[in-house]
């Protein structure tokens, strides 16, 4: 089992009312909530934690792109990248991902990608959304019917950037390049492992599948939901005679851990309310640009989880308990769950939402240490007969430098004419 | 209505047909045709009236071929050509009137007379037009109708999202026809035809809903500036939806259109004051 420490970065100093008071937590959000000032403190806080999860035993740290958004404040979750390569030594760091379809040229990710890739010694996993529509269409003016022609497009150039070893000139219809030939490249050859975000189409199924990339599912509805749609994924899997591993899927959860499930809710539920009420309020028209969902998906009823049906509405922490929204309880009942879990939608990679909404960071701490110390073991040998799938996840350099390197100063003279 | 079918590059586009004299070719908005029927069957007592469906709209099917502007305007070309049409009198509506203006410029010559009824395709900085393609139904009588409660119910507006069955429906159909509309809307439904107007040769008529809220009639006096000998018909109670809600004013004013290259009364006004 892989297991990454995500926080979304959500802004913790959403009014009460903001509900009542405003129509959506994206892309139209009152922009007077944000205090830059006050996001100095919130920004370094959520980078602490993220370097304090790195010493507890995950695999990864994570990462990942939300535009005009009051719950992620990671428009650029390669600069989050960027601050943790430097502050980490041995954990991976997952960037589920760039948007691809947004740069022009996109050979920005496969640049930035490559950077982060050097500079961590190859410890970089990578992701390519297509994004959300309130990201990609609503924020970012792409055109619903047209942005996933130019994601395939954006997915061709970056890998033909990163396999092919001489210059080329690449004609697409979004994007016309004279000369490709990025630099710096990847340690990891031809590309670091590769997930992609999906939200049940049969499409996003085969392209992993055809790629050998990890299909991920970041839902906040909880796994009792998300059954259907993985298991349509493994299927899918079944009918194209590919491996069963279950690293070729993750799924990311929202996880309160306490002493007592009592303790947990008194602890946590203001947070997960926080969350899932304010957080979460989403102005339906913004879900589901006309055009960006494929008729096929729709008329599968994979519908936004932003969609007027399925939109988040007062929940109770019994509601998102039982509904499996989150799980949350003393170890043992984690552990319980988590185990159904990943049983039950066959996944090798978890993305623990151990940071939810407006949580203080030493509650953070605390549910975090005790996932890590009391839970996790536990769950790490559920696949043993895949235990050597290493096809999605990185490959770093044995052998890596540390930050903070340079030599003394007292002997520099002494060093600078060593050579001469 | 009752629906033909013609083959064209692409898709096969399905067309409505009806009435007999001068060729005249109407081109529907985002919404489709669903309102225009009395309209068009108007129109149809003085006008042989054609009225294809864009691909995505009814049961025209979908295109993945028509990316753009460019693509939209010539494969309008391409239905008028496949339906043997000379010299037609050019009808748009809302976004069918920045198809028909852009066929205009690119085709000169081809065009009897133009008649752009709310038109889409410029954009004024100080008068943003709103963004119908993040409207829930009950937001959009009013951005519509003059008589919101007429046109909500016209549209039904106020039906219940939660219900699955409706909701399915409702995404599809948004996704084929808003889809396709998006591609030259979405999301700034502007894509250069200021540049191009002055190409237009045809006699123009701009006509107008005076409450309109969608593209307020501000826009009209846009236009006249690009298309100088334009005429402007502004009617009276009526919003976006100016041919619906004020069918036989809409006509009338079509009607009143002299044939190709002869003034009309207005702008035979005009000339002596």
């Amino acid at each position: 089992m892989k297991f990454t420490w995500f926080n979304l970065m959500p802004w913790p100093y959403l009014p009460d009312d903001f509900r009542e008071k405003h129509r959506s937590v994206w892309v139209d959000i009152d922009s007077k909530l944000f205090d830059p000032v006050k996001s100095h403190e919130v920004y370094n806080t959520y980078l602490d934690l993220l370097e304090y999860a790195a010493t507890l035993g995950f695999d990864a740290i994570g990462a990942n792109e939300h535009h005009q958004n009051g719950y992620g404040l990671m428009p650029s979750p390669n600069l989050i990248a960027a601050a943790l390569a430097r502050r980490t030594e041995d954990i991976a760091l997952l960037v589920l991902g760039a948007s691809i379809a947004l740069y022009n040229p996109p050979l920005r990710v496969a640049e930035e990608f490559a950077m982060l890739d050097c500079i961590t010694g190859g410890r970089l996993v990578a992701g390519f959304p297509v994004g959300t529509s309130m990201d990609t269409n609503y924020c970012y003016g792409q055109i619903p019917a047209l942005t996933r022609e130019k994601y395939r497009e954006a997915h061709e150039l970056i890998m033909r950037a990163w396999h092919e070893r001489e210059p080329f000139a690449f004609n697409g219809r979004y994007n016309k390049l004279r000369y490709v030939n990025i630099w710096p490249r990847p340690i990891q050859q031809p590309h670091p492992p590769i997930h992609i975000p999906g939200g049940g189409s049969i499409e996003t199924y085969d392209f992993c599948i055809d790629n050998t990339y990890s299909y991920s599912y970041l839902s906040f509805t909880g796994y009792l939901r998300a059954k259907m749609l993985m298991q349509g994924y493994w299927d899918r899997v079944a009918e194209r005679n590919a491996d069963p591993s279950p690293y070729r899927a993750g799924f990311a959860q929202t996880i309160c851990v306490a002493d007592t499930d009592a303790e947990a809710e008194q602890l946590y539920s203001e947070h997960v309310n926080y969350f899932y009420n304010r957080c979460l309020h989403v102005y339906p028209g913004f879900a589901d640009a006309p055009g960006y969902r494929t008729i096929k998906t729709i008329q599968k009823g994979a519908l936004s989880q932003y969609a007027p049906l399925s939109g988040f509405a007062n929940l109770t922490w019994k509601d998102l308990v039982e509904g499996g929204h989150i799980i949350a309880g003393s170890p043992e009942t984690v552990r319980q769950r988590m185990e159904d879990l990943i049983k039950s939608l066959h996944v090798g990679h978890v993305f623990c939402l151990l940071h939810v909404g407006n949580m203080t960071k030493e509650k953070c701490m605390y549910s975090t240490k005790l996932f890590a110390e009391k839970v996790m073991p536990k769950l790490r040998n559920i696949f043993p007969e895949h235990a050597d799938d290493n096809r999605f996840w990185c490959k770093p350099l044995a052998k890596r430098v540390r930050a903070g390197s340079l030599p003394v100063e007292p002997e520099l003279r002494e060093l600078a004419f060593k050579d001469a | 209505m009752e629906f033909k079918t013609i083959q064209t590059a692409h898709v096969p586009v399905c067309y409505f047909e009806s009435g007999k004299g001068e060729p005249l070719v109407y081109l529907h908005g985002a919404g489709g045709v669903e309102l225009d029927e009395a309209f068009l069957n108007t129109l149809a007592q003085n006008f042989h009236v054609y009225a294809p469906l864009l691909p995505g709209y009814g049961d025209s099917d979908e295109c993945a071929e028509l990316r753009d502007m460019l693509d939209f305007t010539l494969h309008t070309w391409d239905v008028i050509d496949a339906l043997g049409i000379q010299d037609p009198i050019l009808v748009g509506f809302s976004m069918g009137g920045m198809i028909a203006a852009e066929m205009a410029a690119v085709a000169p010559h081809d065009v009897s007379r133009l008649v752009l009824i709310s038109p889409a395709g410029l954009w004024l900085d100080d008068h943003p037009i709103a963004d119908v393609f993040s409207m829930l139904p009950f937001e959009l009588p009013k951005y519509l109708f003059h008589d919101e409660e007429a046109g909500a119910n016209a549209i039904g507006a106020n039906v219940e999202l939660t219900d699955p069955a409706f909701l399915q429906i409702f995404l599809v159909r948004n996704a084929r026809q808003l889809g396709a509309a998006g591609k030259i809307l979405f999301p700034i439904p502007e894509r250069g035809l200021a540049g191009r107007l002055y190409r237009i040769r045809a006699r123009t008529l701009l006509i107008w809903g005076e409450s309109d809220k969608l593209i307020p009639p501000i826009y009209a006096d846009a236009f006249r500036k690009a298309i100088p000998d334009a005429e402007l018909v502004l009617v009276p109670e009526a919003g976006h939806m100016v041919a619906f809600e004020q069918t036989s004013a809409v006509a009338d004013a079509i009607l009143r259109v002299g044939p190709r290259g002869e003034a009309t009364m207005a702008a035979e006004v005009t000339a002596r004051v």
